[in-house]
């Protein structure tokens, strides 16, 4: 077992859903974000996205784009987050660590030794926003002999059989639904759908589900984790730190 | 279709875009079947972009330089005034064969951006143009232009405010609106299936190109030789002479003031493999893997990616990819207004310095066939006031 599965097995003993919490590191500075991943394990988040900023964030909303772009500002990089990682990792042995990327900067590393620095780092999982089922034989190609495991991303409309397919053969990690048809951000409401479609999504999936997009209070996350494994908050606890404010759901 | 062109290509995009990329490919397989879609795109071609654009000998240029002779591919005589609309209109009418009901497009120079609010007009659909800050100030006659044509153009201020922002900020709208909105890529890159269709839509330029050539000259041309952005244009022409192994291909990137200098937009020569917008391509890039802020004094090449096909193109050695730098494209840009009577674009003009370097060592029979992708008029304050940054510095 691993602890992204020891994770959701704790949680769901627990009797909750698993509290996984996105910070796009090195932002507002490296010493803030490594210390809100801290602030944010005390909570109880079971797991840490960890965000590496890049130029070109295609999928985001504006607040963690505008968190990257501060970052980047600020020199953050790949290797940096994989230090800020390792930190994290002494500090917290059993909270699990999925670095959570665009495609560039791995390639860019190199996917082999990005593999390798990751599992030096402490990393359990890796996931590429803009690596579908179609592309990711490389990088699980690389990810696998090091043990880190690999996210896939379900979208609202992904057919049954292609979840299926995009859970297949992987270990120690979960199945990431996407709530909204949309980039990331706040918002007020869920697509009044939402419960049928985690269901589905459940039901083809061998992986626990964790949704994720879009949930910004305790309520919301309540909610979903009705029809789900857990849940990722990400915009929000940027949102508290560029703020100014301790990272937490409201 | 094709998804990956040696080791480039591909669909890295996010899960939330595949359904609409599927579904786009099967429309387009249907439609290119249909002999009703490719007459409906011919007659407008014909009858509202007014092709076939003539092949023009320029020959008080070719006589200046002394040497090849040199033949212009005359899409600036297109509706809209570059090559641009070919494909939109293509697009355009696929999205309206998918039941879409808005377009969503990204420019750079404003052409592209242009194009698609023309065929939005003439098919009574709103249109969402995103086009970076630093693009829209440069090319202020096109943001006219496209708010005139009734669409509403986006300016996108962060990251670098160019072309690439604005392709962000465009699959942003799509990944949220894909069930009824239509985003028309200008150049043969992003996810596929986009590379082949824009090239398929841009080919008619070779295939007019290749018979025009034979039948003016008797032969094929020596090279084909065109500007390379995105690379639809060139693209558009490479797709009537690949097969030709006589027929040399020329890509001509934007080496902005000097590959060296490192401020260019040259992904070929200058960049490295890497991902960007839904493609493996040659890329721009830090060593960290973000991407880098280009520079041209052409809007429409800054970008630091490059169509897929293109980047496989060059490792196989089919085709050539080459830069000329802002100053050589100006005086290419110059030498065409004053021997020939027409003003490029200046994208155009890139491809038109390197026949200008090229024609005087070749023999008075070789033939090279020059992309005349766009006409300059959006140019001509940029060329001013890039003629008097430069008398500036030569002065102090
Ligand atoms: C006249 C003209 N030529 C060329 C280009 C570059 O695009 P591509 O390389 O896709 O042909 C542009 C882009 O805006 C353009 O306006």
């Amino acid at each position: 077992m691993g602890r992204i599965e020891d994770s959701f097995a704790r949680a769901k003993a627990q009797g909750r859903g698993a509290f996984i919490a996105y910070l796009t590191m090195g932002f507002p500075s490296e010493e803030r974000s490594v210390e809100a991943a801290g602030d944010l394990i005390s909570q109880g988040a079971d797991i840490i996205e960890l965000g590496v900023p890049f130029s070109d964030p295609f999928a985001d909303g504006a607040t963690i784009r505008a968190a990257a772009y501060e970052a980047l500002r600020r020199g953050t990089s790949l290797a940096g987050v994989l230090r800020m990682a390792a930190r994290l990792r002494a500090a917290h042995p059993d909270t699990g660590l999925v670095l959570f990327s665009y495609a560039n900067p791995l390639y860019s590393m190199g996917l082999d030794a990005f593999a390798r620095a990751a599992a030096d780092a402490g990393i359990d999982a890796a996931l590429a926003v803009d690596v579908p089922l179609e592309e990711r034989g490389e990088l699980l190609a690389a990810l696998r002999p090091h043990g880190i495991g690999y996210i896939p991303l379900v979208a609202p409309d992904t057919p049954p059989a292609r979840i299926a397919a995009s859970v297949e053969g992987l270990e120690n990690s979960f199945a990431y639904a996407i709530t909204v048809k949309g980039i990331t951000g706040e918002r007020a409401a869920l697509p009044p759908d939402l419960a049928r479609r985690l269901d589905a999504i459940r039901a083809a999936s061998r992986l626990p589900v964790a949704a994720g997009f879009g949930i910004s209070t305790k309520a919301q996350a309540e909610e979903v984790c009705r029809h789900a494994d857990g849940f990722i908050a990400g915009s929000a606890l940027v949102k508290c730190l560029a703020e100014g404010r301790r990272p937490c759901l409201r | 279709m094709k998804t990956h062109y040696g080791i480039y290509g591909g669909q890295y995009v996010a899960e939330t875009l595949m359904a609409p990329l599927r579904e786009l490919e099967a429309a387009y397989e249907d439609a290119r079947r249909d002999p009703a879609f490719a007459e409906e795109l011919g007659a407008i071609l014909r009858d509202y972009v007014g092709r076939e654009t003539p092949l023009t000998e320029a020959k008080r240029l070719s006589a200046h330089l002394g040497g090849a002779r040199i033949a212009l591919k005359r899409e600036d005589l297109n509706h809209t005034g570059a090559h641009k609309v070919n494909n939109t209109a293509g697009q355009a009418l696929l999205a309206r064969r998918m039941g879409k009901r808005r377009l969503i497009a990204e420019t750079g120079a404003g052409m592209h951006g242009v194009a698609t609010a023309t065929m939005a007009a003439l098919l009574g659909m709103p249109c969402d143009v995103y086009m970076g800050a630093t693009d829209v100030e440069r090319q202020a006659p096109n943001v006219q232009r496209m708010e005139m044509l009734g669409a509403t153009v986006h300016s996108v201020s962060e990251g670098s405010a160019t072309l690439k922002d604005a392709m962000n900020e465009a699959l942003r709208d799509w990944i949220a609106s894909s069930d009824s909105a239509f985003y028309v890529i200008g150049t043969v890159a992003g996810p596929a299936p986009y590379p082949e269709i824009v090239r398929d839509f841009q080919s008619v330029i070779g295939r007019e190109a290749r018979r025009q050539c034979i039948g003016k000259f008797g032969r094929l041309p020596d090279q084909a030789i065109a500007c390379v952005g995105g690379g639809s244009n060139a693209m558009g022409l490479f797709a009537g002479f690949i097969d030709d192994p006589s027929v040399k291909l020329v890509g001509v990137e934007a080496g902005g003031r000097g590959i060296e200098t490192g401020e260019h937009a040259a992904s070929i020569n200058g960049g490295r493999p890497g991902i960007l917008h839904g493609a493996k391509t040659m890329l721009l890039q830090t060593p960290e893997g973000n991407v880098i802020d280009t520079y041209s004094v052409s809007a429409g090449l800054d970008y630091p990616g490059v169509g897929p096909e293109h980047c496989h193109l060059h490792d196989t050695g089919r085709a050539e990819y080459t830069a000329i730098r802002d100053d050589e494209a100006v005086a290419a840009f110059d030498m065409l207004c004053r021997f020939e009577g027409i003003i490029p674009a200046l994208e155009s003009s890139h491809a038109l310095a390197e026949a200008v370097k090229r024609a005087p060592a070749l023999p008075r029979d070789a033939i090279l066939l020059v992309n005349l992708s766009g006409r300059g008029d959006k140019d001509m304050e940029n060329v001013r006031r890039w003629k008097s940054a430069r008398a500036a510095a030569a002065a102090s």
